[in-house]
């Protein structure tokens, strides 16, 4: 397992899950740092992202879309609040509408991942990420459901068209 | 609709966070491992998003509240038609109808929800699944650059 530790923080709503890698720093900042490998791990499996904008400096804009098993494709942006490559990325999470613009209306949340060079030569990588509240909470926990529901429908669809 | 299954939707009403509905407990795990579904209530799920517009109701509800009338002008069919999808979509707990006034409103089911370590805990699945892949693509990325 690469995950070393998971701390959920309820009262904080911060969750902050730890991993270790058998890599230099180097290569595991280019996870970050090149889209073409970003969008390779963020999306699951049934939702894979392809990422469109993407500045990694203070204030950039990245900007990605996930394509689910019905051809959807639900939106979403970070704006990045600190960046010191290799070791340091923070950037608020948000949903974009349609047309890629930051959806407002939906919560944000923050995520703030840490790089630090092992003696062994590995790297271990923090990512902490804060919801604003609860309420902002249930509503992403009800996007994710949404999303579930989407590939549940997916799933149906599949079922039916192989009954056809 | 077997009386057992009945008690059972009644009793989730008000169930603790640990007996949430399986079809929104499941969330993370409908994602990653689609198989992961059982119970009667999610047959009730699946049934009630097997129509277009239901699903397109669902989706509407779960982003803020609507009203049943203003739910029945996005479709083609009568209000008497809409209102009988939202009592399917009610049945499986996928959507909660209030009265307000003369106006019935409907909302996506997040009231099932409110525990704050829960959905940190789904939050950590989305997080350890993301890091597994990232740790795949990494070692791929690192044989590429020996070989």
């Amino acid at each position: 397992m690469t995950v070393t530790s998971v701390r959920k923080d309820p009262r904080a709503l911060t969750m902050t899950i730890t991993a270790e890698f058998d890599s230099p720093i180097g290569p595991v900042w280019q996870m970050w740092e090149n889209p073409r490998l970003l969008e390779k791990w963020w999306g699951p499996p049934t939702y894979p992202a392809t990422v469109v904008d993407h500045d990694l400096t203070p204030g950039g804009r990245v900007t990605y879309f996930m394509t689910g098993p019905e051809g959807d494709q639900p939106r979403g942006w970070w704006r990045v609040i600190a960046v010191e490559a290799p070791h340091r990325l923070e950037f608020e999470d948000g949903f974009a509408d349609e047309a890629g613009n930051p959806d407002l209306e939906m919560p944000t949340m923050t995520t703030r991942v840490t790089l630090t060079e092992q003696i062994d030569g590995g790297t271990r990588m923090a990512i902490e990420a804060t919801f604003p509240s609860v309420e902002a909470m249930e509503r992403l926990a009800a996007m994710g459901m949404e999303e579930g529901i989407r590939l549940a429908v997916g799933q149906i669809d599949d079922l039916l068209r192989a009954a056809a | 609709m077997a009386p057992a299954s009945r008690r059972g939707i009644e009793q989730s009403e008000t169930a603790r966070p640990d007996e949430v509905p399986i079809w929104y407990h499941s969330k993370p795990r409908l994602i990653y491992n689609p198989m992961v579904v059982d119970s009667d209530q999610a047959d009730r799920v699946f049934r009630a998003l097997a129509d277009a517009t239901r699903r397109d109701i669902v989706r509407r509800a779960m982003r803020g509240e609507h009203s049943v009338s203003a739910l029945a002008g996005q479709y083609p069919m009568s209000f008497a038609a809409v209102q009988k999808h939202v009592a399917v979509l009610e049945r499986a707990h996928l959507v909660i109808k209030q009265r307000r006034g003369r106006e019935q409103l409907v909302h996506g089911n997040i009231d099932a929800i409110r525990d704050a370590q829960h959905l940190l805990d789904e939050f950590e699945e989305v997080w350890r699944s993301r890091i597994d892949r990232f740790g795949e693509v990494l070692a791929e990325v690192n044989e590429g650059a020996t070989t």
